[in-house]
């Protein structure tokens, strides 16, 4: 009988071993390593014919992926009525935003179809938009077989409907090209303050940024001894992280008239090191350093909204969402005790306001396609908005119909300044950054570049070198 | 009598054919085909860990990126930029001194409370018990906690330290102070697992070689020098090395605590590797930064593999 040889029983392992590493790298390497591309081949809105029918996608289920969130809840609550108006059902994962983002990134480059529509930003279309990640909704939006006559796109905020467009191209403005998502949720970032303590240390808010920093320092000086004990002056985001950067820190620097990058002969060049936007960051540093909390860099929104509703805090400078939720009554013991200002104006009274949009998308692998677009008509549309508006915390509204709703104004009125200051910077509410592929690294570094300014490095040096370790990246 | 020969020897052990207690007789086939059966879940194992392994070095000869599914093959391109990095060195360096300052730390703590647990008294025993409780909470926990604990403002760290004027320390504020404090939390973690394997290690030293220092009048110095540390060192080593190669490669403490701020402060090769794959969707680039991360982890292993033999050997020659 012929017995196995060691040499040749191994030879024959290594083979196969070798076969089976080989076969999925070749096939990697040939596929395009995952991800794919949706790019090409028309769009699956075109297979939608006939009259417009809510039931056309009845028994099937979608998947969503949602981030933890007073919106999501709204969401939630109603989605029976979705369920009853078109006989779709919904299952969905819920995850806190510290997670949400890294779920949803390695879900999607994995080239899986397993969530069919999801929560994102505005920016998150830089990231997911250009490797096809993502549903062109326009098709979608324009096929009146696909898409109810009640839906109304006129009535969303035009600045927002554009946010979530983009032609995929480095550096091109917002609002041609594709729709990769539809606004559903928008916070444009104010100045809250607690009344209590500016009535007895007699302040008024800050028209400008000089104001706002001296005013920051002053209260974190007299506030204890108004019986604020431990009371610091302005609550700001300083965790390392893009976060950081888009809300109170944007919306000023946009206001100063200044620019993130600059387009130069055809390419993008970084200009956070500009001589104007370094004096800026070394005063918005100082503002942090003499005014502001005591363990700004690992400040996130959270610890900012907190810290305004546990009265550690006099103000706020972040979304209006963030305070609204301790504003409520009840919410907190600042509750009752929040008033909203637009904030301080730039040196030419510009009320330039950066923007958050929380939008929805669909998975362009999706094999639910018209499910999850009649799911997302609906989540966007006039009538579950309007309920999430004043029987949830769904605030902000996207549309402006129900902004202008008188329910919705009779819910909002005793927050003091809340609509003013809302109808005062909602026109000039948009996305400030740039679209870019390498939002995310851009703005990380920013944000360590701006903790390294209140360590006390030099603002020129650091924003130089910013500058110089993203002018490759961003060169298109 | 005559040596019998391999054949014979195993005719005479064997039961005479036929009767009811002998052996079934294994054919010749299944007695050469077994040692290879045997391999096989170690062979798939490797193959578990060796395939992806291959598959993302595969990865870091191309420019891989979400803005660029369909790659093309760079070669040591990834590498090289990497290695031109500022960001790099600066990681590195952090990584080192982390894993240096960490391990060092760990060990002479983890040491010290094994040589006191091991003098078996009541207190010591019930000591024992509360030791492994840090190396029952994940350590991304542990981290979440630490953070709140050294909240300069409501943290109670600060709080117990006001009475002696030092309740404003800004923890994780400062480069230096964020290094530091995420050196602690993993000391803190830690500290027990070096101990554990010191205690085991002390408690099975040979008796001999203490009771002839005894007679002898060495005293408690000398006998802790010349005979417990270098017969116990072997023990702690391997300690050492465990330690010393998961702080290489830590993320879940320094993220947790710190983010890698203030500024790029705490940024380690293992969450620049994180950013880049995850955050900033540069796929090879990540895989690039682990590759080279393993290959420091490999070598610092086998250094210290290396000596441990070396160790080992001396704390034989010790204890004979």
């Amino acid at each position: 009988m012929d017995t196995i040889d060691r040499r040749r029983f191994l030879g024959m392992m290594g083979a196969s071993a070798a076969a089976l590493t080989a076969a999925p790298a070749l096939s990697a390497c040939g596929a395009g390593f995952g991800g794919g591309s949706s790019a090409g081949g028309g769009s699956a809105a075109d297979e939608v014919t006939g009259a417009f029918d809510w039931k056309r996608a009845q028994g099937k289920t979608i998947k969503a992926l949602l981030n933890k969130h007073p919106y999501t809840d709204a969401l939630i609550a109603d989605l029976k009525a979705f369920s009853e108006q078109t006989g779709i059902q919904v299952k969905y994962d819920v995850f806190p935003e510290d997670n949400y983002f890294d779920k949803l990134t390695v879900d999607l480059s994995s080239g899986r179809a397993s969530y069919d529509v999801f929560m994102l930003g505005a920016y998150m279309v830089w990231q997911y938009g250009p490797p096809g990640w993502l549903e062109d909704l326009g098709p979608w939006m324009r096929n009146t077989a696909a898409t109810s006559a009640e839906w109304d796109p006129g009535d969303f905020f035009p600045n927002l409907l554009q946010a979530d467009q983009w032609s995929l191209k480095y550096g091109t403005p917002l609002g041609q090209g594709g729709q990769y998502a539809l606004p559903w949720g928008w916070e444009t970032n104010v100045v809250a303050y607690n009344t209590e303590v500016f009535g007895k240390l007699g302040l008024k808010p800050a028209e400008t940024l000089d104001e706002l920093i001296e005013m920051a320092a002053t209260i974190k000086r007299k506030a204890p001894g108004a019986g604020f004990d431990g009371m610091y002056g302005v609550a700001v985001r300083g965790s390392r992280s893009w976060a950081t950067i888009h809300p109170g820190f944007m919306t000023m620097y946009s206001r100063y008239g200044l620019k993130d990058f600059v387009m130069e002969g055809g390419k993008l060049k970084p200009a956070m090191n500009d001589p104007r936007a370094v004096e800026f960051t070394r005063k918005w540093a100082d503002m942090v350093k003499n005014g502001g909390a005591p363990s700004w860099t690992s400040y996130t929104w959270y610890q900012c909204s907190s810290d305004l509703g546990a009265k550690k805090a006099a103000m706020l400078f972040d979304a209006d969402s963030a305070a609204y939720f301790q504003a409520i009554k009840g919410a907190s013991p600042a509750s009752g005790k929040i008033a909203f200002h637009p904030g301080p104006k730039g040196p030419d009274g510009s009320l330039a306001t950066n923007m958050w949009v929380w939008s929805l998308g669909m998975n362009a692998k999706s094999e639910n396609k018209t499910a999850a677009w009649l799911f997302l008509q609906w989540a966007t549309g006039k009538e579950h908005l309007r309920k999430a508006a004043l029987e949830g915390n769904h605030i902000d509204p996207v549309r402006k119909s129900i902004s202008q709703d008188a329910a919705y104004k009779d819910k909002m009125k005793d927050l003091q300044g809340f609509l003013d200051t809302f109808e005062a910077v909602a026109d000039q509410t948009k996305i400030q950054f740039t679209p870019q592929t390498q939002f995310f690294d851009a703005t990380t570094s920013w944000a360590a570049a701006l903790q390294e300014i209140y360590g006390g490095k030099d603002a020129a040096g650091v924003l130089n070198g910013l500058a110089k370790d993203l002018a490759p990246k961003v060169a298109g | 009598m005559a040596a019998l020969t391999e054949t014979e020897a195993a005719a005479e052990a064997a039961p005479a054919p036929g009767r009811p207690d002998a052996p079934r007789r294994v054919p010749r086939w299944r007695r050469s085909l077994r040692p290879y059966l045997l391999i096989v879940p170690a062979l798939l194992l490797t193959g578990g860990i060796l395939y992806p392994f291959g598959l993302g070095l595969y990865y870091t000869i191309f420019d891989f990126s979400a803005t660029k599914p369909q790659p093309d093959m760079v070669g040591l391109e990834n590498y090289l930029t990497i290695v031109k990095q500022d960001a790099f060195w600066r990681s590195a360096l952090v990584t080192v001194m982390y894993a240096v300052g960490a391990t060092a730390v760990e060990t002479v703590l983890g040491v010290g409370v094994a040589l006191l647990l091991n003098r078996g008294t009541r207190l010591g025993r019930t000591l024992e018990k509360v030791l492994i409780l840090p190396l029952m909470i994940a350590p991304v926990i542990a981290a979440i906690m630490w953070k709140l604990m050294l909240q300069p403002s409501v943290g109670v760290i600060n709080y117990l330290l006001r009475p002696f004027g030092l309740g404003g320390v800004q923890w994780t504020d400062t480069p230096t102070g964020a290094l530091l404090s995420s050196i602690m939390v993993d000391v803190w973690v830690y500290t027990p697992f070096v101990a554990i394997l010191a205690l085991a290690g002390l408690r099975s030293l040979p008796r001999s070689p203490f009771e002839a220092a005894a007679v002898d009048g060495a005293g408690r110095w000398f006998t802790f020098r010349r005979l417990t540390l270098p017969m116990l060192w072997p023990y702690v080593l391997v300690a050492v090395i465990f330690r010393f190669m998961d702080s290489l490669k830590v993320f879940d403490i320094i993220y947790a605590l710190t983010e890698g701020g203030p500024g790029d402060s705490t940024v380690v090769l293992q969450i620049r590797a994180y950013l880049e794959a995850i955050r900033f969707q540069r796929y090879s680039f990540g895989i690039s930064y682990m590759i080279i991360l393993w290959a420091v982890v490999y070598l610092a292993s086998m250094v210290l593999v290396r000596y441990l033999a070396r160790a080992q050997r001396r704390a034989a020659e010790v204890s004979q």
